[in-house]
């Protein structure tokens, strides 16, 4: 008898010490909260234990790759799904998000929890939380922060020979780069070089068709060139902004960058080919999010000293193109209330400071404007000039079709050798306007 | 004795045990009823997961309904789908890759599958090994096909290139058969091929198997040279079977998506996107559902229109 009891008290052990959980589950206290599959989600999960432990709230987590992410939990929203207490939804959907009644509207919450968008960067803010843009109204509480920015083989950069022939070639020495036209001429030095017996090619950039990716990867440079969506008097009228003459020269640069200076094959690149090709030792510069920097920075082959940060370099102007997202309350969950106590947890200064130490990107302004956040991190000087020059896409409700329709002009002439610039910037006004047209705008 | 009368006395068992009501009411049915008693249930599936959702088509194809906004109002928008379709040059331009792919592919096809056929059906030694080998792209996932296809098309480790340069001397990663304008759509259709040519070639073999020996006897009683008996003999009296394999990659191929998708996703640029693709993210990424819709639509009706005048050209050519 005795194994017999004690395997009973020993089950009885368990189930007493589980019972906090158990009854949590048994009242539904489990939040699901739905994001991309990367880096900055694991950190993420570290983060949420100390919300589980503080409010005995289970955190259970969907986390889809990148390349099906919109799909996926547009997908969601739209049929009214209630897989998700809290979604971490690109920004670009919060316009659709709201009018849609998808998203739960969070001003009234934020009023009673004292919670200050003013504590926030003013850009995340508008980027990641407002629709209308510029308006108080509030769906979402910026979570995580990001932008477009640069990395480059230091280790490269730092050879007395590499430098010496750059030196020969170009007349100055070779350094981060200011400029696009500084960054192309690296880039062309690079292209096709023998470095320690292997071929390497000069930048990896976006050029992919299918998502986003060819549109957040051009936008760096048309912004910078002089492009603007709209008359900034006039809503919606985008003739002579989105196809201005700079816009076109913009275009035409970022074509000539592609074919000058990309690795053979990369006609379809974007977050995750731009990480294999810098981690592989394929290329000298990458354009890529930064929230993918802190497990660069860690990676064996190509971090630590080997690498370097900069931010997207300038033309006329400079600007970035802004990623990150907000974190939202889906309108269709059964646990608002659980999931409004996370976005409290999660707006609390040392929580943020945490989530910036695992390798999240905090929007919070006590954590970027502590004067020792430049220092943080190899990045995090960089992080921060970029949050202050960030531009965004359309956050419109129909951003889905405004992005297709410029990931297919955009690619037909960069890639695909299709018509002029000129032609391509045309024909998206087109498509555009009548995008708007058909919305009533 | 045991097989014959098992069966007899189960059936007297259940039989008797159907209640005496039940019995004389199924025994008052007529034939009529009792196949519409078997017919029934599929008729309704059918009606369920293809009728309907077709005429829920037709219907969103009138509106301006978007799957994305469903709390938006619905408004009839009558032919504007179809108008703006029908002068949109990107559809236009879309409808012509899918007609280049589809009669560059069934062309190549037909003239291999065919090829294949006639070696293999000379019976020669370890002709059943070889049909075999041949039929094995067939047998795998077209998603297991498009990457494996995609590591072989890769410029600087894929082994295609590798092969090519071993025959022709140009540099691997000189070319990219998946980023290059000009040979993108020739990476698709040598998928295509590899992929569908064994399945042209069962179909013609059962047509080269279907024809009688003794014609071929007869032929050569009358000294005809082989050219002339494959002219004369095999390749009209296979044509029904060519014809057939023609109609089955037509249709496929006219809807081909998961190749190209997995392959290009219609890139670089537009140069690969056939129509599938283009209703794809039309559908499903620009979220435009009554005017993807009238997209299908189009494309429902054309595969239709043709495929009936083909297959009444195919009954003429049975009937000679």
């Amino acid at each position: 008898m005795r194994p017999l009891l004690a395997a009973a008290a020993a089950i009885t052990t368990a189930f007493v010490a589980s019972a906090p959980i158990s009854a949590a589950h048994a009242q539904g206290k489990q939040l699901t909260l739905c994001w991309a599959a990367w880096d900055p989600a694991n950190a993420l999960v570290e983060l949420s234990k100390d919300f589980t432990k503080e409010t005995g709230i289970d955190m259970k987590f969907e986390f889809v790759p990148w390349t099906n992410y919109a799909d996926r939990f547009l997908n969601e929203l739209n049929s009214h799904g209630k897989l998700c207490d809290l979604i971490i939804g690109d920004s670009q959907w919060i316009g659709g998000s709201a009018e849609n009644g998808h998203y739960v509207k969070l001003n009234d919450f934020f009023a009673k929890e004292g919670i200050l968008m003013d504590d926030f960067m003013p850009a995340t803010v508008v980027g990641y939380s407002q629709w209308p843009k510029n308006t108080p109204n509030y769906w979402a509480l910026p979570a995580m922060g990001d932008a477009v920015g640069w990395t480059y083989r230091k280790d490269w950069f730092g050879r007395p020979e590499i430098q010496a022939a750059f030196k020969q070639k170009y007349n100055r020495d070779l350094a981060v780069p200011k400029t696009y036209d500084e960054l192309k001429d690296i880039a062309a030095f690079f292209q096709g070089r023998n470095i320690d017996g292997k071929t390497v090619y000069g930048a990896s950039i976006y050029t992919e068709r299918g998502s986003e990716g060819i549109t957040m990867g051009v936008s760096n440079v048309l912004y910078d060139y002089g492009f603007e969506y709209q008359n900034p008097k006039k809503p919606y009228d985008m003739k002579g902004f989105v196809n201005s003459p700079e816009a076109v020269a913009g275009l035409e640069f970022y074509k000539s960058l592609y074919k000058c200076c990309t690795p053979p094959g990369a006609s379809n690149s974007y977050m995750s080919e731009g990480l294999d090709a810098f981690k592989s030792g394929q290329v000298a510069l990458q354009m890529n999010f930064f929230a993918f920097f802190p497990g660069l920075y860690k990676d064996p082959n190509v971090g630590g000293d080997k690498i370097g940060f900069f931010v997207n370099p300038a033309a006329k102007y400079q600007f970035t193109q802004l990623g990150g997202q907000g974190i939202s309350v889906v309108a269709y969950s059964d646990r608002k209330n659980d999931a409004l106590r996370y976005i409290k947890w999660f707006a609390k200064g040392d929580v943020q400071k945490k989530w910036w130490t695992l390798g999240g990107y905090s929007c919070a302004k006590s954590v970027l404007n502590d004067p020792s956040f430049p220092t943080s991190a190899p990045f995090a000087a960089e992080f921060l000039k970029s949050m202050d020059m960030v531009k965004d896409f359309w956050a419109e409700p129909s951003y889905a079709q405004l992005l297709q329709a410029e990931q297919k002009r955009v690619h037909d002439y960069v890639v695909a050798d299709q018509g002029t610039a000129k032609e391509a910037l045309d024909k998206l006004v087109a498509d555009w306007t009548q995008i708007f047209k058909d919305d009533g705008k | 004795m045991t097989e014959v009368t098992a069966p007899t006395v189960f059936a007297d068992r259940v039989a008797a045990a159907t209640p005496s009501t039940i019995g004389r009411s199924v025994r008052g049915l007529s034939d009529r009823v009792i196949a519409w008693l078997f017919i029934g249930p599929t008729i309704l599936l059918l009606l369920a997961i293809n009728i309907f959702p077709l005429i829920w088509t037709i219907y969103l194809s009138f509106t301006n309904y978007r799957a994305n906004r469903p709390n938006a109002e619905v408004k009839f928008v009558g032919l504007d789908w179809y108008q703006r379709i029908l002068g949109d040059a990107d559809v236009w331009a879309a409808m012509q890759t899918t007609a280049h792919f589809v009669i560059w592919t069934i062309s190549i096809e037909m003239v291999l599958g065919f090829g294949l056929a006639w070696l293999i059906d000379k019976k020669f030694r370890g002709h059943a090994l070889w049909t075999t080998v041949i039929l094995i792209p067939m047998m795998l996932s077209p998603a297991v096909v498009g990457n494996f296809w995609t590591f072989l098309y890769q410029p600087q480790s894929g082994l295609f290139n590798y092969a090519i340069s071993f025959v022709t001397g140009i540099e691997p990663s000189s070319f990219q058969m998946l980023g290059s304008v000009r040979l993108s759509p020739w990476a698709i259709i040598i998928v295509d091929v590899w992929m569908w040519t064994p399945y042209v070639m069962l179909i013609c073999l059962a047509g080269l198997r279907s024809i009688p020996d003794y014609i071929y006897e007869a032929a050569e009683v009358d000294r005809a040279s082989p050219w002339r008996q494959v002219w004369s003999i095999t390749l009209p009296m296979a044509l029904p079977f060519i014809m057939l394999a023609v109609l089955f990659r037509g249709i496929e191929n006219f809807k081909m998506f998961d190749m190209v998708n997995l392959l290009t996703g219609g890139g670089p640029g537009s140069i690969t996107e056939v129509a599938s693709i283009t209703l794809k993210r039309q559908a499903f990424e620009s979220w435009r559902t009554g005017y993807s819709s009238a997209f299908a639509i189009i494309l429902f009706v054309t595969v239709f229109g043709l495929a009936n005048i083909y297959v009444k050209a195919l009954n003429r050519v049975k009937q000679r």
